[in-house]
């Protein structure tokens, strides 16, 4: 994976919950998540990138962190996982998504996205439609939230 | 300072964005609000009644922002009301292209009520 893919979407996730959340993320150590698809999280938005290679995002949350993150960005306590914040996803996904493109414009890559898709449940699946090695940039909100943002472009393209 | 009895309609597939801007507008004293789901159904609303100002998505289904826009700016009755688009990219051409359809301005997510202060008094005063 071209190492200049990772960055931009680092900086995205942090911008996009500060700006809209309020939150300050704290980055973990990133890694390789290794051949299983199972989620980090309890809900995950999961986006396709194509142009100068193809990939797909997942922004994966624990249910702490994304009911912490709802609820600041609407003014409102959420207790559980619901339409409204599976929608939330969605959208947080794709600001992500957006920031990034932008980002990785600015550095001469052209990416185009698709429109994000949500799957929720303890242990869901994400599975990531090219080949290649997905990176996990690990993130804590507070101090019991997590989430997960998984890049993973083609092996042999990137 | 711009009219906060103005009418607005905000347009985006995700309902958490249509729900983010309207409390941005209520807190920025706006009370008048309209929401749609694509561009298909805004301009259902634009025609039917009273709308003096449009926030609206790029990217949605049916008839993205761009569309919608476009649309906007052929009807005659339409035609007038100003049009701010809402973007997750801020891809050089596509700026271009929504500039030549007369959009009056954009903001590009994520983004603050301030931001979004600055870009509709920057619309109402021009």
């Amino acid at each position: 994976m071209n190492v200049a893919f990772i960055n931009p979407f680092l900086e995205a996730a942090v911008k996009v919950l500060q700006t809209m959340a309020f939150t300050e993320p704290q980055v973990g150590k990133p890694f390789l998540k290794g051949k299983t698809p199972v989620s980090q999280g309890d809900i995950t938005g999961i986006v396709g990138l194509t142009g100068d290679t193809n990939g797909s995002l997942a922004v994966s949350f624990s249910e702490a962190a994304i009911l912490q993150v709802v609820s600041n960005m609407f003014g409102e306590a959420f207790k559980e996982i619901n339409d409204e914040v599976s929608d939330a996803v969605g959208e947080i996904t794709n600001m992500i998504c957006g920031d990034a493109r932008r980002i990785l414009a600015e550095k001469g890559y052209q990416f185009q996205g698709a429109i994000p898709t949500v799957i929720d449940g303890k242990n869901h699946k994400i599975c990531h439609v090219f080949r290649g090695p997905v990176l996990v940039i690990p993130f804590t909100i507070g101090e019991a939230g997590r989430f997960f943002v998984e890049v993973c472009f083609e092996a042999n393209r990137s | 300072m711009t009219d906060q009895n103005i009418t607005i309609l905000a347009v985006d597939d995700f309902s958490t964005m249509r729900r983010i801007i309207r409390n941005m507008l209520k807190q920025l004293g706006y009370n008048n609000i309209l929401e749609a789901e694509d561009g298909a159904v805004a301009l259902r609303l634009l025609q039917g009644g009273k709308v003096d100002f449009v926030i609206s998505d790029w990217n949605m289904p049916n008839m993205n922002g761009l569309e919608l826009l476009k649309a906007i700016r052929a009807d005659q009755n339409l035609k007038p009301i100003p049009v701010l688009l809402v973007t997750a990219e801020a891809l050089k051409e596509n700026v271009v292209e929504a500039v030549k359809a007369g959009v009056n301005n954009y903001v590009v997510k994520p983004f603050t009520a301030e931001t979004l202060k600055e870009k509709i008094d920057a619309i109402f005063s021009a």
